[in-house]
């Protein structure tokens, strides 16, 4: 083995740094005084049987002073936090960034929430998904629902990602800091994190910054994959103010600009993203006589995303496309308890803004700068309304949920609106949709056996791309896309199951679910249209495929071999085809993954190995080539030590312990992923 | 009472009167040049009058360019108004003398101001002019005047004329109409003219223009919808739709055919061939 052998890479220079890092860090000690009590991973403990498909990823608890423990490497970006839940995956791009894919599917149709705000991306070409625009130092966890489970926070096909920030909670611990850093050696990442809360009975403020820069990383075996640097950091306040026992109001404040990002699998790279993201909320325990949990949010968030190719040396053109995304949003919602039902009741509604450029600089400096507009300033309105009722049965429980919204399309943009008119010459300036959504899930119990069914309808407004975009440029399947303002809405009839047989000792669950998605909405070629960009292979229309099938099935295993030891293994099976029997693009190959934990007071540890199969079922139409077959280890260790009074917790690990070179069925452009990488954390608690 | 109300009324009607006189006298449209908003180009003094030529151009272009007219009498200073004009320009070359495509000069809306136009094939210089001849009568009298001018390339260098020989060994002219381009669907139209001699150009009827836009300078890509030109009698004109899907340098290659649809001039553009032989420029 040669871990500290490789030549193209800092990272002997950086291994002597973590040594650093950790020196002054004990240095640093000071007080202790809080205890490390351990996470408690099961968060659904109701009375009644909880209607059990959303999964939580913790990412930090705030009565922990160490945060981000539990995970296998504390520090690791968002990013990686979705990537080791059982449900999710990601698309990437580059080392930042990636994109969640939940159900096989992706951005256009899963909602992406922070506390219940809706954001929307500032690029065209998907470079910023909302993930992109927080960080585990200020997420407590991530709510993730299943296809139309996750019709609470908007109209959806693949279900919901919650983003939950961390926020103090009126308990009377005065002041509390805690400062985190962490290092990475395979691409020199650096990372600064610290946290101030105040809290007392009537008052808290939490304060969270972090700050990363990584340089290129190296893929397995050495090749250095060039514009793969990014460099961030991201800011948030929350407070809250109780204004009686019954009443508070919350506010909440993130600032986050990422610069000087490369995407490795684009062309082009990002100089800035930014996003003022802020909101306000009034909370009251009873409302109505016998409402409760009464909560009322208001919220804005402005992204700016600058978007060149001045870093790449070898351009046919040069060009910038900055892209811009205002929302404005409410949420009214309450809960009513009634004998055996639980109702929750939300009224919600947004409007966004979506403007891109593209600006091109044409080689001979006489001529003029070519300019379009990519999103026509697409002007979205939707309002709505969401209920729950969760209905105690015996030995069992139901779910009935719908939700019903009303979304408009402006295209505010003369200029942009023209440009579309090219293609659609009888398209209107403004238009409206209906969006449906009605769900029934059942969960029952039979002594150890778990049993959970369910049967869905929903459907979803096109994006502004899908509506509206002109001549997006898409490097995955080297086509240039075009809108269709007169598309339909994409509609699925979801079933889902899952046994389960739980013991003190054993878990065992076997889940799928079905998707059969009518007007599927996906870019075909249309063999008339002329390549816009530079080496382009043809042009793409977004269109309505007659329907499109998916299933995912998933074997979920978890064996307490004693009171420190657990193993959990996971093994998935995804298809996607048309009405064709085509398959649909980025659609996982089988994928295992098998972890063995080890959790002691003092030390915690795992070794895991995941891969997949070849990628048998793939479609050279979008892009895709077969991705060979891959299992990657990792491993990791932490501990934690007193010093004079002060708590440190380290953690220290190794990913892709064989350096192996790989890329998966979600690598853009197969770019390779990261090889061998050893990192470390260091936290520190300050009371 | 009556009083009162014949007192108010009086005080009503002169009140309206007074705003109405108020509002004719402010503006004195009566003295206002109703060609304003145009360049004007020449005046030609002859015959102790002067004629002014005013244009939306700041120069004479090669090209299609449309002209106003008035005829001033410089004794009264009034504008001569119900005059029938003729246009004849004349370009001195070393070798020959020639004239261009022309239309007839009509009036306009208002008497004193006339309007046609005329297709410049190529730019003046040094040795070789243009005269812009006018035969102009009103009251019975016949006059002419003469003037050279400078026909000067457009300042931008785009081409918007094209002068031609077809397969069919006859010479043509073909001028783009003056347009505004914007990224949309644009309004597009040339006009075809053919020369039987060096004087007489009419225009050419029931022909096809078809049109191509490329930018060369992103990949020679194209532009979708687009409408060919085709000849509309009434304006004299061949008209079709351009769609331009972005800013920038545009390059329409042509092709024309007759009526029995033979390629006079012109050829389609392939992977190989990145630009037609017969083609406009635009740049925005
Ligand atoms: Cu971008
Ligand atoms: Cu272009």
């Amino acid at each position: 083995m040669k871990i500290f052998d490789k030549t193209c890479t800092p990272s002997n220079r950086w291994s002597l740094h973590i040594l650093c890092y950790l020196t002054v860090m004990v240095f640093f000690a000071h007080q202790w005084n809080g205890s490390a009590q351990e996470l408690k991973v099961d968060v659904t403990t109701d009375s009644i049987l909880p209607i059990n498909l959303q999964e939580v990823i913790l990412i930090s608890n705030y009565k922990k002073a160490l945060e981000h423990q539990l995970h296998q490497k504390p520090l690791a970006t968002l990013g990686t936090y979705l990537e080791a839940s059982k449900k999710v995956n990601m698309i990437k791009r580059g080392a930042y960034a990636w994109e969640p894919v939940l159900n096989d599917m992706s951005t256009e149709r899963l909602s992406v929430t922070i506390d219940g705000m809706r954001i929307f991306g500032a690029c065209t070409d998907r470079m910023d998904p909302i993930t992109s625009y927080v960080d585990v130092s200020n997420l407590s966890d991530i709510h993730v629902a299943s296809g139309q489970q996750g019709a609470q926070h908007g109209a959806v096909i693949g279900g919901a990602i919650d983003l939950r920030l961390e926020k103090g909670n009126f308990k009377p611990e005065d002041w509390v800091g805690s400062v985190e850093t962490g290092f990475e050696s395979n691409n020199a990442a650096r990372i600064v994190g610290a946290e101030l809360n105040y809290s007392n009975n009537a008052f808290y403020v939490d304060t969270d910054i972090i700050y990363r820069k990584a340089e290129n990383y190296v893929a397995g075996g050495g090749e250095e994959v060039n514009f793969s640097q990014f460099e961030k950091y991201n800011l948030s306040l929350n407070g809250g103010y109780k204004l009686n026992d019954d009443q508070k109001l919350v506010a909440s404040f993130i600032y986050d600009e990422a610069r000087d990002v490369g995407y490795p699998a684009l062309p082009m790279d990002v100089s800035l993203a930014r996003a003022f993201i802020g909101s306000v909320s009034f909370v009251q325990t009873k409302f109505l006589g016998s409402f409760t949990n009464w909560e009322t949010k208001l919220y804005a968030n402005t992204i700016t995303h600058i978007m060149d190719d001045s870093q790449r040396p070898d351009v046919p053109i040069r060009m910038d496309m900055p892209g811009w995304s205002d929302t404005y949003g409410y949420f009214s919602q309450a809960k009513l308890s009634l004998d055996k039902h639980q109702f929750l009741i939300k009224f919600d509604g947004f409007y966004n803004r979506s403007l891109a450029e593209m600006t091109m600089f044409p080689n001979d400096p006489n001529e003029r700068d070519m300019f379009m507009l990519t999103w026509p300033d697409v002007r979205t309105l939707n309002n709505g309304v969401y209920g729950e009722d969760v209905i105690k049965l015996k030995e069992a429980s139901l779910k009935i949920s719908g939700r019903l919204a009303w979304q408009s399309f402006n295209v505010a943009d003369e200029f942009g609106l023209n440009s579309l008119k090219i293609f659609y010459p009888e398209m209107e300036q403004r238009q409206n949709r209906l969006l449906k959504s009605v769900a029934a899930q059942y969960h029952t119990k039979l002594n150890l056996l778990h049993f959970t069914t369910g049967l869905s309808y929903g459907d979803r407004a096109p994006t502004v791309s899908e509506g509206f975009g002109f001549y997006l440029f898409n490097s995955f399947d080297n086509h240039d896309y075009i809108g269709d303002p007169d598309i339909e809405n994409e509609r699925a009839i979801e079933v889902n199951a899952e046994t389960k047989i739980k013991t003190e000792k054993l878990e065992v669950g076997l889940s799928g679910n079905f998707f059969h998605t009518m007007d599927y909405i996906i870019g075909e070629i249309n063999p008339d249209l002329s390549v816009m960009t530079i080496g382009a292979e043809g042009v793409k229309v977004y269109q309505n495929l007659e329907y499109a099938n998916l299933y995912n099935i998933t074997l979920d295993t978890k064996f307490k071999v004693d009171e420190q030891w657990t193993w959990s293994g996971q093994l998935s099976y995804h298809r996607g085809r048309d009405q064709d029997g085509r398959n649909l693009p980025f659609i996982s190959p089988l994928a295992y993954r098998s972890t063995l934990q080890y959790n002691s007071k003092k030390f915690t540890g795992s070794i895991t190995m995941n891969g997949a199969a070849d990628q048998v079922n793939f479609n050279p139409e979008f892009g895709e080539d077969r991705t060979d077959a891959f299992t990657v280890f990792s491993a990791a260790f932490g501990t934690s030590f007193n010093l004079n009074k002060g708590g440190i917790y380290v953690k220290a690990g190794v990913e892709n312990l064989f350096d192996t070179f790989y890329s998966t069925y979600t690598d853009w452009n197969n770019i390779p992923r990261m090889g061998r990488n050893i990192f470390m954390t260091v936290s520190y608690a300050i009371n | 009472m009556k009083t009162i109300q014949s007192i108010f009324l009086a005080l009503l009607v002169s009140f309206i009167f007074f705003s109405c006189d108020n509002d004719s006298d402010d503006p004195i449209i009566i003295d206002e040049n109703p060609l304003a908003e145009f360049n004007l180009l020449t005046n030609i003094k002859a015959n102790d009058h002067t004629i002014e030529v005013y244009s939306e151009q700041e120069q004479y272009t090669i090209g299609y360019n449309e002209f106003f007219f008035r005829i001033k009498d410089n004794v009264t200073g009034s504008y001569i108004a119900d005059a029938t004009i003729s246009m004849n320009p004349i370009m001195h070359m070393t070798s020959m003398m020639h004239s261009c495509p022309k239309s007839e000069i009509t009036k306009t809306t208002d008497a004193t101001v006339y309007k046609g136009f005329s297709v410049f094939q190529m730019p003046g210089n040094t040795d070789e002019y243009w005269d812009l001849n006018l035969e102009y009568s009103f009251n019975g009298q016949t006059f002419d005047a003469s003037e050279r001018i400078e026909v000067k390339s457009p300042t931008d260098d785009k081409k918007r004329v094209n002068v031609f020989t077809g397969t069919d060994e006859a010479r043509y002219v073909l001028a783009m109409m003056p347009m505004e381009p914007k990224v949309a669907i644009n309004d597009f139209s040339a006009m075809l003219f053919k020369m039987e001699n060096m004087m007489t150009f009419p225009a050419v009827e029931g022909y096809t223009v078809s049109i191509d836009p490329r930018m060369p300078g992103m990949g020679n890509h194209s532009s979708p919808n687009n409408e060919d030109l085709t000849f509309d009698a009434s304006s004299n004109m061949y008209n079709g739709k351009l769609s331009l899907t972005m800013t920038g340098y545009w390059k329409i290659n042509l092709k024309v055919m007759n009526t029995s649809g033979d390629v006079l001039k012109g050829e389609d553009i392939t992977d190989e061939n990145e630009s037609s032989s017969l083609f406009f420029e635009m740049e925005f």
